[in-house]
């Protein structure tokens, strides 16, 4: 009865992690510039690892791969912000300006990109 | 004066020495204890490799700290710390569940948006956990790290997200133990 009760809860689990990681990659192919690309893939690198990490812990029952799989997961607490930190830095470093709402103030250290205006119309657009 | 000098000099090494062993020490058990749990085999001939990497490391950290002496003290409160997590866990469900509605709707709803955001962590830890909680909560990302105030964008910016963000920031700085 246990049993299979934890079964069940790992497998919403593992599901639900599935759906989360499909979702990151959809988005990564729906959105449209590198920023909002990068957002789309933390979709599947927070929600999606955690249940399914959470999941499989289920699965392997108390003792050491539970304990593994929970370092990992601290691992991937510290390293994923982190790579995404320097993906994104890279990205504003070498010059790629990420649109900016219509209202936001001129002049500040995020200047328009040289396309702005039909990334501006987007914007309005939506 | 000389003499004097001399003495609270060779007492400040003797305090360094003993720091150094006591560190020693707790490397070792924490490496061994380590190799332990990942290994999980206990045979001779495992045990032996992992006795011999151990020592191996410390013999390299010993020798890394001799040419740079970098000191690194994990300040944090130990319950006020784990309560944030449990928080921070909450804030990155609500958040992964909005990006994921804006992901599956049709029209895509995004305004994209680059500002600043101050932090008050006093210690570069406390940074540290603040931006990398920025980043871990899907929607907002923390871009560049300036003195007093990070750089952040967000993939649907709203009035409240400047609040939500100080709200963070201020738990964090909770948390963070500050500078001895």
């Amino acid at each position: 009865m246990m049993e299979t009760l934890v079964n069940i809860l790992s497998w919403i689990l593992i599901v639900s992690g599935s759906f989360f990681a499909i979702i990151g990659a959809i988005g990564t192919l729906r959105f449209p510039d590198f920023w909002s690309r990068l957002h789309a893939a933390s979709i599947s690198d927070s929600a999606g690892v955690i249940l399914l990490l959470l999941g499989m812990m289920l699965q392997a029952g108390p003792g050491l791969i539970a304990v593994k799989l929970l370092i990992i997961l601290i691992f991937l607490f510290i390293t994923g912000p982190t790579s995404t930190h320097a993906v994104a830095n890279a990205a504003l470093v070498s010059g790629l300006r990420p649109r900016q709402l219509p209202s936001a103030k001129p002049g500040t250290d995020a200047e328009p990109a040289p396309d702005d205006e039909n990334q501006q119309k987007q914007g309005d657009a939506s | 004066m000389s003499t004097e000098t001399d003495r609270s000099d060779s007492g400040e090494i003797a305090a360094t020495k003993r720091g150094h062993r006591v560190r020693t020490i707790g490397t070792t058990i924490l490496l061994a204890a380590l190799w332990l749990l990942m290994s999980g085999l206990y045979k001779p001939m495992i045990l032996g490799f992992g006795a011999a990497s151990v020592l191996l490391v410390v013999c390299v950290a010993r020798r890394m700290d001799a040419v740079d002496g970098d000191q690194f003290a994990i300040r944090l409160k130990p319950i006020p710390f784990l309560a944030y997590m449990l928080w921070l866990l909450v804030e990155i469900a609500k958040s992964n569940w909005a990006v994921t509605k804006i992901i599956l709707s049709p029209k895509m709803p995004i305004r994209q948006h680059l500002f600043d955001v101050p932090c008050s962590q006093e210690t570069e830890l406390g940074q540290v956990i603040f931006a990398n909680s920025i980043t871990l909560t899907p929607g907002t990302i923390s871009v560049e790290t300036e003195e007093g105030h990070f750089q952040v964008h967000a993939l649907d910016y709203g009035d409240d997200d400047m609040d939500a963000l100080a709200d963070m920031d201020a738990r964090v700085s909770a948390v963070d133990g500050g500078r001895a």
